[in-house]
């Protein structure tokens, strides 16, 4: 397990200078996955806030040699670059362990980027992709994604005088690359350090691909105080807004259990984005996310009984 | 020599048996018609251990050329090879590659673009990237094929520019043709070893690439992708010289066929170039003075060189295997006629629009073109494009 003491006095390999929003979630994510990762690591990014925030000419926050081509093929272009090192490493031109990993937001990743990936993970490329998810197109404004809520407010799937924002489900990403029947599989959050560094030293030191969900507080995006993302992450975790864990071989295991289970209006109740949910009037709808929650994390625990082998008596 | 260098290959088994001798690093590629077996070919290369290159078998062409990407700014010789929707899809990565000024290879299969959908020849394909910032080579057959993406790995890694070589879909590609080829050691030797000065994997060294520029850097990155292409001119005449002096095969920017005393001529690309010199033989023998330009590199385009070439010309005729749909000629057309006006050259040229999704171009066909452009005078400037072939 990642010990901070340890992780604090590495080099920087992703520094500060960088543009992001005071409070960025996803400038944090970058920091901690690479502190664990170490500088013999490669960094692909697709198009997305993280890239833009990070690299603009001449200057660069990255500190590991960082590619970026496009926005919806952050997964084949890791693939290549993995490609590469396999051939390279055959032919005897290299001969040390290097790090892949790619960063994508929802967008990159959920929507456009999802068939790049899918593609990537079934080749079984050795890559760790982490997916910085702030379940929005934060980027260009906050359209709504295949991440975002039910009932969040986007610019795309606006709170009108008749619709309440979107309409539907997020998608379950996380399944998905589970259904792909990859080795290691996480949702993690920015805000919890210790499960976010855990699951990337993990991640790494097993062969093939390798995914991991951050949930990640966008404070423009959710409209809240600059100061709250570490709260709004640790928040999300204690309502099983977005549950902590990891699927290692097709075993699941909760990484985080909430001491209390806090209602979900909690966390809802701070953000912009969910302000029209606290009215009287969408006290259905509320409800409807509640039950949605509950159900989910129901289902994750029954998921984690039925992958745990018995204990041997 | 033992083993006879002579075989018979059709153009896309020519294009994998260069690809097995130039051995790259990384084959990233998705089938399709037809260009499908190429991959197919190179993947039982792969599968027999005879190259020491990683094969991506991609889910889309995106992702190909995405992997292309990836592998060669990682540092190493990347490949891959398509056809129409595929280079279609790849658009975008296209574009990022040059601007990017990776190195990487592509063999284009010329194949007709949707709507309607149709899997047969016209170059449709390639000029749709005409602008990407791609070095594109033109083949003759399956030969020029062959020899063409030989060389083009030499001129990418000096212009550092990426190279499209293209042969014509089922003309060329599905076409069984003789031809001559080098042994592996000299296309070892020929084309060397790559040794790019930064490159992802040297960890030691971070760089990034494909940052984000503000308007106070991007035009001056794209001004220097414009001067690569403009100075990968010398670099595809010097390596065709040096290939020439190897195989005896001569490899200029164009090629000129019984042109320096002709009259009345034809500027066609790919394999149509191939029946026109049987055209030009004919109509020499019954008195005219026909010839041929056919260019070799579309991209860069020679302008001086080519108007240099049709000075002397009573008439022109361009045959243009797409359509640029602008209410006038086709794309190399305009890029004959542009050549022209800039040495003062104020010729009839008449476009023709022929060979659309494979529609098939005869013998007759172009001896009609030389006849009717051999009836316009010297001085007398026309606009003019004609469909050949198609019932209207």
């Amino acid at each position: 397990m990642a010990n901070i003491k340890e992780l604090v006095k590495q080099k920087e390999l992703f520094t500060g200078g960088h543009r992001g929003c005071a409070g960025c979630g996803a400038v944090m994510i970058a920091r901690q996955v690479l502190m664990v990762a170490g500088p013999d690591t490669v960094v692909v990014s697709a198009t997305g806030c993280l890239e833009v925030v990070s690299t603009i000419f001449p200057y660069t926050a990255w500190n590991v040699p960082f590619l970026h081509s496009a926005f919806e093929n952050a997964g084949a272009t890791i693939s290549g670059v993995e490609a590469l090192y396999k051939s390279f490493t055959r032919q005897g031109k290299i001969n040390k362990k290097i790090n892949f990993i790619a960063f994508g937001g929802d967008g990159g990743t959920y929507d456009i980027g999802l068939q790049s990936l899918s593609g990537a993970v079934e080749r079984g490329h050795n890559i760790l992709y982490v997916c910085y998810n702030n379940e929005a197109y934060m980027n260009t404004g906050v359209q709504r994604s295949g991440a975002t809520p039910k009932g969040a407010d986007t610019t795309t799937a606006p709170v009108g005088k008749v619709k309440k924002g979107k309409e539907q489900y997020r998608k379950d990403l996380t399944a998905i690359m589970v259904a792909h029947g990859i080795p290691y599989a996480a949702q993690a959050v920015a805000g919890n350090w210790r499960d976010l560094t855990s699951k990337v030293e993990k991640a790494l030191s097993i062969e093939g691909p390798k995914f991991i969900n951050v949930f990640q507080p966008c404070r423009l995006g959710w409209a809240y105080e600059p100061e709250l993302t570490c709260e709004m992450g640790r928040l999300a975790a204690d309502t099983c807004a977005w549950p902590l864990y990891e699927v290692l071989n097709g075993q699941y295991k909760i990484t985080y259990r909430p001491k209390e289970k806090k209602p979900v209006a909690e966390w809802i109740k701070l953000q912009g984005r969910f302000r029209h949910l606290m009215k009287p009037e969408s006290k259905a709808l509320l409800d409807e996310i509640q039950a949605l929650t509950d159900k989910s994390w129901e289902d994750l625990r029954k998921k984690e009984t039925a992958s745990t082998p018995a204990k041997a008596v | 020599m033992a083993k006879s260098n002579i075989i018979a290959r059709t153009g896309n088994e020519a294009m994998a048996e260069a690809m097995r001798q130039i051995d790259p690093d990384v084959v990233a590629a998705y089938p399709i018609t037809p260009a499908t077996e190429i991959v197919q070919i190179f993947a039982g290369y792969v599968a027999d251990g005879v190259v020491k290159t990683e094969f991506v078998p991609v889910e889309s062409e995106h992702s190909a050329m995405s992997a292309c990407i990836g592998a060669s700014a990682a540092g190493g010789r990347a490949m891959t090879g398509t056809s129409s929707q595929g280079l279609a899809l790849m658009a975008e990565m296209l574009y990022i590659a040059a601007g990017l000024r990776l190195p990487i290879v592509l063999a284009d299969v010329n194949r007709a673009l949707s709507s309607p959908i149709n899997i047969h020849c016209d170059h449709s394909d390639t000029m749709m990237l005409k602008d990407s910032g791609w070095i594109q080579i033109f083949s003759e057959n399956a030969q020029e094929g062959y020899d063409n993406m030989i060389q083009a790995v030499r001129i990418a890694e000096k212009a550092k520019l990426p190279v499209m070589v293209t042969t014509d879909g089922f003309i060329i590609s599905h076409g069984m043709e003789r031809i001559e080829i080098l042994s592996d050691e000299d296309v070892k030797k020929f084309i060397g070893e790559y040794k790019p000065e930064h490159y992802l994997l040297k960890v030691e060294e971070p760089i990034t690439i494909g940052a984000l520029d503000l308007p106070d850097y991007y035009f001056e990155h794209r001004r220097q992708t414009a001067q690569a292409m403009i100075d990968s001119k010398s670099v595809i005449v010097n390596v065709g010289k040096d290939f020439t002096a190897k195989t005896g095969r001569s490899y200029e920017l164009f090629e000129k066929y019984k042109l320096d005393d002709a009259e009345f001529a034809i500027v066609a690309m790919g394999s149509t170039a191939g029946t026109t010199k049987v055209v030009v033989d004919s109509l020499r023998a019954k008195g005219m003075k026909a010839g041929l330009l056919k260019p070799r590199v579309f991209r860069p385009f020679p302008k001086e060189e080519i108007a240099e070439a049709l000075k002397n010309l009573k008439a022109i005729a361009v045959m243009d295997r797409s359509d640029s749909m602008n209410g006038h000629e086709g794309p190399v057309c305009l890029e004959v006629k542009a050549a022209l006006y800039d040495k003062g050259l104020n010729k009839p040229v008449v476009d023709y629009i022929y060979g659309l999704g494979g529609r098939e171009i005869r013998v007759q066909d172009i001896e009609d073109v030389y006849k009717e452009i051999s009836g316009l005078s010297r001085t007398k400037a026309v606009s003019e494009v004609k469909y050949l072939g198609v019932r209207e």
